[in-house]
């Protein structure tokens, strides 16, 4: 996709659990601790609920980066959701590597309800890692460009 | 930037201390050896830094009392290394006066086996970037 | 098609200073299935409420958005709103512009956009919400305390009074935590023992109270209201109803060399033994390790000298199990790991002593008998030294990153006593600052250094050298001065850092309740809820939350008690309505989303369905919606996508997804 004429603006997908790193995300907002707008957060109960499917449509409809947060191993709300999630992003992430999805395109973080810090240097590392691999071009329905 | 200023990044970058980690308890001049001999104590390093006093800094006897022993940077409890402070204000007195006094390659030739090891670590210290 | 109303809150120039609020509520005008737009200064007051109610009844709205702050701050609130609107409280749904934008992005322009882009998803997902309701489950009445030391004993005692019963299980064998092993208290300079065992008593009396000391928790299970907990009570050897509490046992014991915990390891005690004189309960505990009895099978001395016959070698551990419908997490803290600082020659001097370590031997029940005297040769010591936030304020991993809050008082607090005690003995305390914020403590420190003669040198100290005289060589430096102070001391007392219990990781786990880098239990508010845990029916009480003083403690504990008791109070709870559901036309009944739920939620049945005109009976899944906690473990898990989330559904997230990156 030609990308002279127009400013690379990323496109990324947070999925954040709501104990630990939706309350990590607020964290860093009620801090002020900065990070780019191109980061948006969609609430699941637990990083377990992730299905890969979600993030698959992300890529499809144009994402470039997706990034999944949830608690800390050992700290899951519900004890062994983010376990389960885990394994799942693991084999998936690898799945995409295989059909060109970068490995930096997506991301896997625990991040506790206290650690705003880490929440925020985490997106703005991923989004650091988004810039330098440029607009996505894999996994891309057309019909949803504009 | 000011002279003062660029000496003061020039410092901080070489020596990769943010001395604004400081909280000004004086456990490295608890700590030093050589507190006595120096005008200018180590917990009032940072602080010079802070405020871009450079020339004093350099102008001072402390700079090369500083024996690079490093127990100030282990003992610090904000890990703010106050003795690589000193050792990168001797890097900017030496770049200011001249290029390197030695050369890495020249170091074998020069070596006496009275010399103590930490003479020769605390060289290299000083005379690599 | 849904009649959706969004409203966009200003809340006051939090969202409005960043956020162009008017530009929001214009653009959701173009979505579809909304009908109605509005921004207002602040949603979530009365006025506010108040045009959401009127929006709702007026339009005929059969959702809403609000763009405000967090969920976690107000979702309740306009849920509420809501519902006494006439509206089912689960067709609303927030878009965090506050937190996740307007306070974290400074351009406008930005900031709006990813605003409207949030207001989107928040739409796309209501367009799809369906009404739900929340179900019922039983609130056991009755509390647990984990813990008692005298945050745990506060909170017990104010559960039991307002009526209900509450256990303690406390895992040392008595009662009383750290406070019993403190000699004086600040700033009032009560004797610790004296104002602690009437509360010790008064619980062990307590009619709705039940003390388990030497017991342990094992395993929690189930949720708020209705927790399941299975209570290890480890072995004493002793049966504790025939025990009389005479002490011939101890007396009598030949093997005296274990080390004293309660006097921090400074002197021994024998192997049968009560913690202390006042311990509750007063009936001893046989340590295995040290028993010469369990160890060769040669002995028996306490069992032949027991008038009450209460000696029992063969006392196994017993697993008691009980139903709360509270539990409240009260574990208390220890002295960190002094390993790292050799600098201060801990472990090479006796004379080189923690803040702790001093309280014993001040204490008239402790090593010394409450002679100040030096712990390696018995001499009275003329110099001594204190030094502050050893462990504590460190940014490197050797100790702690925060202050521990109650040493500055504690050592003015020792000094002033040592003073008062010994005239002629000099004490210096070398700090980085004094920190006094407590009613009446910064007069305490004023006393300490005016009336008593303590002298404070602001500056740290660099390293303890030990003299082969036996004196400390204190290598210290004084930042107001300008000097290097090399001080001759008998004695040299460390303002240890503390942290929380290290057992606290364990029960944590078992609790799924948050915890931080530090171990200290998270709160589900840092400002207004500060003690209860993000999980409901987990609260919070003293040390195990952060560092505090007693004063603070007991105030927490009661305040702790109060949630226990809002939450015992009621006869029934709400239950999390956002429970899975299996589509019976597409469950197979393979059971792997049995495997995953944690709360064992999901069982199968044989049901009749009716698939486009083929009736069979099935296995399929069913939901208990009273176990389920929504975690959608299952969902994933489903191979043929039968099971879904309430509240959070397959084409839910996706909507959200798709108004993301359009």
């Amino acid at each position: 996709m030609p990308l002279e004429n127009k400013e690379f603006k990323p496109k990324i997908v947070a999925f954040c659990c709501n104990w630990c790193s939706y309350a990590g995300a607020d964290l860093a907002g009620s801090s002020r601790l900065t990070y780019p707008a191109d980061v948006k957060i969609i609430r699941v109960p637990c990083s377990c609920r992730v299905n890969p499917m979600f993030i698959l449509r992300a890529f499809e409809k144009g994402a470039d980066g997706v990034i999944m947060c949830g608690c800390h191993p050992g700290d899951c709300h519900y004890s062994t959701g983010n376990y389960y999630a885990r394994r799942r992003m693991t084999l998936l992430f690898s799945m995409l590597d295989y059909l060109g999805v970068e490995n930096g395109r997506t991301r896997v973080e625990w991040v506790s309800a206290a650690e705003g810090v880490k929440f925020s240097e985490t997106m703005n590392s991923f989004v650091e890692k988004i810039y330098s691999l440029g607009e996505n071009v894999r996994l891309g329905d057309l019909r949803c460009k504009s | 930037m000011s002279s003062e200023k660029k000496q003061a990044e020039m410092i901080k970058e070489i020596s990769g201390v943010n001395p604004l980690k400081c909280m000004k308890c004086g456990k490295c001049s608890a700590t030093c050896p050589s507190y006595n001999e120096m005008d200018i104590k180590p917990h009032q390093f940072v602080s010079y830094v802070i405020n871009e006093d450079i020339e004093s800094l350099v102008d001072s006897k402390s700079l090369w009392k500083c024996l690079s022993c490093f127990a100030c940077v282990e003992r610090c409890p904000r890990d703010v290394k106050p003795g690589k402070l000193i050792d990168a204000a001797r890097q900017v007195v030496v770049r200011q006066r001249s290029q390197d006094y030695l050369k890495a390659d020249e170091i074998p030739e020069l070596l006496d086996p009275e010399l103590p090891q930490q003479l020769l670590v605390s060289a290299f210290r000083r005379y690599r970037r | 098609m849904q009649r959706i109303g969004v409203f966009v809150c200003h809340c006051g120039s939090n969202i409005a200073a960043t956020v162009d609020v008017s530009k929001v509520a214009e653009m959701a005008l173009m979505e579809p299935g909304v009908v109605h737009a509005e921004d207002y200064q602040y949603m979530c007051s009365e006025a506010g409420q108040a045009k959401i109610a009127a929006a709702i009844q007026e339009k005929g709205l059969t959702g809403i958005v609000v763009c405000s702050c967090s969920p976690r701050m107000h979702e309740t609130t306009f849920r509420k709103a809501a519902e006494r609107a006439g509206l089912n409280p689960y067709m609303v749904e927030i878009a965090n512009i506050r937190e996740h934008c307007s306070w974290i992005h400074k351009d406008m322009e930005e900031a709006t956009k990813k605003a409207v882009i949030l207001m989107r998803a928040a739409v796309a997902k209501v367009n799809l919400n369906t009404p739900l309701q929340a179900g019922e489950s039983r609130v056991t009445k009755r509390a647990l305390v984990i813990g008692g030391g005298i945050a745990g004993i506060q909170t017990a005692l104010d559960i039991a009074d307002a009526g209900y019963e509450v256990d303690i299980v406390e895992k040392t064998p008595s009662i009383g935590g750290r406070m019993s092993q403190l000699d004086k208290t600040f700033p009032t300079l009560d004797c610790s023992a004296c104002i602690l065992t009437p509360k010790m008593v008064e619980a062990s009396a307590h009619e709705k109270i039940t003390i388990y000391t030497y017991s342990e928790v094992e395993k929690v299970s189930g949720f708020v209201g209705d927790f399941t907990v299975d209570i290890r009570k480890k072995a004493r050897s002793v049966d504790m109803n025939k025990c009389t509490g005479c002490g011939v046992c101890q007396e009598k014991c030949p093997s005296k060399k274990a080390p004293s915990e309660f006097n921090r390891g400074l002197n021994t005690r024998s192997a049968i033994y009560t913690p202390f004189a006042q311990a509750i309960p007063n009936v001893p505990v046989i340590d295995r390790e040290a028993c010469i009895k369990f160890k060769t099978g040669k002995c028996g001395i306490c069992s032949k000298v027991c008038q009450a016959g209460a000696i029992d070698y063969e006392q196994k551990d017993e697993i008691i199990t009980e139903k709360y419908g509270a539990i409240v997490v009260a574990t208390g803290f220890d002295t960190i790991n002094l390993e790292k600082y050799d600098e201060y020659a801990y472990s090479q001097s006796k004379d080189v002593i923690t803040s702790l370590e001093l309280e014993r031997v001040m204490n008239a029940a402790g090593p010394t008998h409450g002679h100040l005297e030096r712990l390696s040769d018995g001499k009275a010591p003329k110099e001594i030294v204190f030094i502050q936030c050893v462990g504590s304020r460190c940014a490197d991993d050797r100790g702690k990153p925060y202050c521990s809050k109650i040493c500055c008082m504690y050592t003015a607090k020792h000094a002033m006593l040592i003073r008062d005690k010994y005239p002629d003995v000099n004490v210096t305390v070398f700090y980085i600052d004094v920190r006094t914020p407590g009613k009446n403590f910064d007069e305490f420190y004023r006393r300490a250094v005016e009336q008593y003669g303590v002298n404070y040198i602001k500056g740290q100290v660099g390293k303890v050298i030990p003299q082969p005289d036996g004196k400390l060589l204190v290598q210290g430096s004084d930042l107001l001065d300008n000097r290097q102070i090399l001080k001759e001391a008998d004695m040299v007392v460390l303002a240890t850092a503390i942290e929380p219990n290290p057992d606290v990781r364990k029960i944590a786990t078992m609790l799924t309740a948050s915890i931080d880098t530090n171990n200290f239990l998270t709160e589900a508010h840092a400002k207004l809820r500060p003690v209860e845990s993000p999980t409901a029916g987990i609260f919070l009480s003293g040390v195990c939350q952060g560092p505090k003083d007693i004063p603070e403690t007991v105030a927490q504990a009661g305040a702790a008690a109060v949630k226990a008791i809002g939450l015992l109070a009621k006869d029934k709870l709400m239950t999390n309505p956002c429970t899975a559901q299996a589509d019976i036309l597409l469950c197979n009944g393979c059971s792997t989303c049995e495997n995953v739920c944690p709360y064992g939620a999901i069982t199968y049945e044989d049901k009749e369905v009716n698939d486009h005109g083929i009736r069979e009976t099935r296995r399929v899944a069913v939901v208990n919606n009273a176990l389920c906690q929504g975690c959608g473990a299952c969902t994933v898990a489903c191979p043929s996508g039968a099971m879904d989330l309430q509240g959070f559904s397959n084409r839910q997230i996706l909507a959200e997804v798709d108004a993301i990156c359009r």
